[in-house]
């Protein structure tokens, strides 16, 4: 069974601190608290995202996060292969709870990493993750202050997992959510969807790109936040479509908002490799997961002015109306397919797998 | 039946087990597919691909069928029919963002896909 | 996407249907045998921009969909093997059979896999010469060649550890039972455009001939479905019957020769038992003798295993155009993707699954 998936051989940047011809795996020792414990903590959990509250190294960290609300999220990462084109799994676990709490219309502060390591992990491939995660900290201007390490016996784990937990500030007067969403509401999404489910998938069915398929994998803090400085309370909600891509996002904010949504498949953007790729794997894009896009509500009459905002931002290259909010029936999702003809969005039933026959 | 996907001859090459294989691309995304079923294929050409294998060349001038066939048509361009979840008109089309990708399924100009459809076709 | 796009294009439908519409002065009852023709025009709406005159019923051509359900049971026997490595298309995993379906038998620990293609299981054999690998050969002729290719080099190149399920079925045997149920209510068909591609459609004149009805071979994007039903109410108006082909841009009368030549080395016409209809005969492929030792069934001696389906699986009357899967009782409450009762709520190609997908209760 393959611990590690495949990535190039030599990390970037720093050489791994511990030396690789003395630990290059993990042990179930590297989780039982004692020394080797500490110089896994230290030697590279540190190096790697270290900062003055975590080299504290306390029981829990101490924040002061200023007066008024706060949002907190979390979220488990367990994807395979671990080195993706774009990112890998340490990366979409800061951007992952990064984004979560952006979307709640937070600014994220405070992340935790929680680190289920099975017995055998390359050393190599934990200090690429580490150096990772720490990229993706720095970028979505947050900081790692507390954190777990544990390691199972070979077979009980894939490798490694990462649970991250978030925390962000609201600012005064910030109300976003489902409950906000109206009939007439313009929905918007940031640019090209399924780019992530593509990516992890060609790796594993062996596609080949004539130009690579990248993970989506970002953080929205900085596009999210600009979009609500220029809206304001005209902006009613946000999302962030991972698993079960957009149709699962707009099903359940139907759902909860006991609206109806209609959305036209002429205007999804997609990039034109990945719909080649869900064509031949039978996939429909709305199901696919993206880990760097957002969904946007907003007052009908102010659409034209988010999405530029959208397009003028690094991450919402190719951003675009997709449909609007309708009174009914709640909980309905429909699109209009490109030849007029009309279908409904369903919520996704099980994994959706390649279709081939 | 089943999914069939039409791609486009890259190249080709003997392969291992000595079964004529090759390179498909489908809109940029390139599979490996075995040949064996159109021999004498060529770069360039387009092939229908069913689980790994071409079971079909495509016919160029036969794929134009449909659009002649339209031409021989009476011209009905002028008759608007209703259809349901007809495009809401308070979404404008000036809503497309600028330097969009290929939004999902055709565009619904003349000359789009790259095929040549009837030269009168008017959106 | 060349060859794709234009035919999504909305202007031409518009068009094709107010053709169809101009055309229709009387009801007519069509079929479409291929669940990727159901899957499009369920997707694209087009059933419903039809003009009331014209009915689809959907037909049985999703391969996964008539699969016997003791087939199924034979492939979870072999899965659950240790020395065995179980491959297969994914569609297949979850198709329940008489208690578990292939995900379950995975997650109980036994080696399932998905491939994309026969000839990566054959790689798989020989990259794994300590294991025997099962390839489930489920298709209808379109799928044939690929499959015959599988055996095919695994004969040639000695690779004994590899060995093919079948379940292979044949169209025109279907056509001929639906036709000659006195139940029937089709007068026209859409014939398989992929099934063609490879047999052409040679076979398919004497069955137009006997029973008096239209058949235009039809591809699998919205325009040639649209262009398809036209040329099919066209001969009905006219009174015409025979073979007319819309999708000549990959089909031609006599199909794919080296295809064709390969697949009848390696196969021969064997009777087959269709889940929800029974057993038609002449109407599926088995493995020749020379190819007993990389057949499945005579090597793992599966001939004892069979089963009947439950009879609250209403699959045989949808896959015969006589029931809409709304109109089963237990669609969407007994029987949903989660928990399906029979194959074509499952199959990416089913009917069953097209309506609930695609939300249509009625």
């Amino acid at each position: 069974m393959t611990i590690s998936s495949a990535g190039p051989a030599l990390s970037q940047g720093p050489a791994c601190p511990i030396p690789i011809d003395r630990y290059p795996t993990i042990t179930l020792a590297h989780g039982g608290g004692g020394r080797l414990s500490d110089i896994l903590v230290r030697e590279l959990l540190l190096e790697a995202y270290g900062n003055d509250e975590l080299e504290r190294l306390g029981d829990g960290a101490l924040l002061d996060l200023g007066p008024g609300r706060l949002a907190f999220s979390t979220d488990s990462f367990v994807v395979y292969p671990h080195f993706f084109p774009g990112g890998d799994i340490g990366s979409l676990a800061v951007h992952g709870t990064v984004n979560d709490v952006a979307m709640c219309g937070a600014t994220p502060k405070v992340l935790s990493i929680g680190l289920i390591l099975e017995e055998g992990f390359p050393m190599e491939d934990l200090w690429r993750v580490a150096q990772s995660i720490r990229a993706a900290a720095d970028e979505a201007g947050v900081r790692i202050v507390t954190g777990d390490t544990k390691v199972v016996d070979r077979g009980k784990g894939d490798g490694i997992f990462i649970n991250t937990t978030g925390i962000g500030v609201l600012d005064e007067g910030v109300d976003l959510g489902a409950h906000r969403i109206e009939a007439g509401d313009a929905i918007l999404v940031s640019g090209p969807i399924a780019n992530h489910g593509i990516a992890i998938l060609s790796l594993r069915e062996g596609l080949e790109f004539e130009t690579p398929i990248e993970t989506d994998s970002a953080s929205l803090h900085d596009i999210a936040t600009r979009l609500r400085d220029v809206l304001g309370g005209d902006l009613h909600a946000m999302r962030d479509p991972t698993r079960g891509g957009v149709a699962s996002a707009l099903n359940e904010l139907a759902r909860t908002s006991g609206r109806g949504m209609h959305i036209e498949e002429s205007r999804l953007p997609l990039d034109p490799p990945v719909r080649g790729a869900c064509e031949i794997l039978g996939l429909d894009p709305l199901y696919v997961a993206n880990e760097g896009k957002l969904i946007a509500f907003v007052a009908e009459d102010r659409a034209d002015e988010a999405l530029e905002v959208l397009a003028g931002h690094l991450l919402g290259r190719g951003a675009a109306l997709i449909g609007r909010v309708t009174e009914g029936p709640a909980g309905r999702v429909t699109q209009k397919s490109t030849i007029g003809g009309s279908r409904v969005v369903e919520m996704l039933s099980g994994e959706q797998l390649p279709r081939i026959c | 039946m089943c999914l069939g996907v039409p791609g486009r001859v890259v190249d080709v090459q003997p392969s291992p087990i000595g079964v004529p294989m090759g390179k498909v691309s489908f809109g940029g995304v390139v599979k490996e597919v075995c040949l064996a079923y159109v021999p004498d294929v060529e770069p360039g050409e387009y092939v229908v691909v069913h689980v790994g294998f071409a079971i079909s060349r495509i016919d160029e001038e036969e794929a134009d069928e449909v659009f002649r066939f339209l031409e021989s048509m009476d011209e009905l361009d002028e008759i608007h029919i209703p259809q349901p979840g007809e495009s809401d008109p308070s979404l404008p089309d000036r809503f497309a963002s600028p330097g969009a990708a290929t939004a999902g399924g055709a565009s619904s100009g003349p000359g789009s896909g790259g095929a040549e459809p009837s030269t009168d076709d008017t959106a | 996407m060349k060859y794709v796009d234009e035919y999504r294009d909305e202007a031409a439908a518009t068009r094709l249907l107010e053709g169809i519409r101009a055309r229709a002065t009387q009801p007519w009852t069509l079929m479409e045998i291929c669940g990727g023709q159901t899957h499009t025009l369920v997707k694209f709406g087009i059933d419903r921009m039809l003009p009331e005159e014209i009915e689809l019923v959907h037909g049985p051509g999703c391969p996964v969909c008539v699969t016997p359900l003791e087939m199924i049971d034979r492939a979870i026997a072999l899965a659950r093997r240790s020395d065995v490595i179980f491959t297969s298309f994914g569609d297949m995993l979850r198709v329940p059979g008489s208690e578990i379906d292939l995900l379950g038998v995975k997650a109980q620990g036994g080696d399932v896999r998905i491939v994309y293609s026969p000839l990566d299981a054959v790689t798989l054999a020989k990259k794994h010469p300590e294991k025997e690998v099962v390839f489930f050969a489920v298709g209808f002729e379109t799928t044939a060649p690929a499959n015959a290719m599988a055996v095919w080099t695994a004969k040639r190149e000695g690779i004994e550890n590899f060995s093919m399920l079948v379940s292979h079925v044949l169209v025109p045997p279907a056509m001929e039972a639906i036709l000659a149920d006195p139940q029937n209510r089709v007068q026209g068909f859409l014939a398989a455009g992929h099934v063609c591609a490879v047999m052409g459609y040679e076979e398919y004149e004497p069955l137009a001939e006997k029973h008096r009805t239209p058949m235009v071979v039809t591809g699998f994007e919205p325009l040639d479905l649209l262009q398809g039903i036209l040329m099919t109410v066209e001969m009905l108006e006219e009174g015409r019957y025979g073979v007319e082909n819309q999708y000549a841009r990959a089909v031609t009368r006599d199909g794919n020769a080296p295809a064709r030549n390969l697949v009848a080395e390696v196969f021969e016409v064997s009777d087959r038992k269709w889940r929800g209809i029974g057993a038609i005969p002449c109407s599926g492929f088995g493995l020749r003798d020379d190819y007993a030792p990389w057949d499945a069934m005579r090597k793992f001696h599966m001939e004892g295993i069979s089963a009947d389906e439950p009879e609250e699986c209403h699959a045989g009357e949808v896959l015969r155009g006589l029931m809409k899967p709304p109109d089963c009782p237990a669609f969407g409450t007994l029987c949903t993707p989660e928990n399906p009762l029979g194959a074509p709520m499952v199959s990416s190609e089913g009917a069953c699954a097209a309506y609930f997908q695609y939300g249509r209760t009625g």
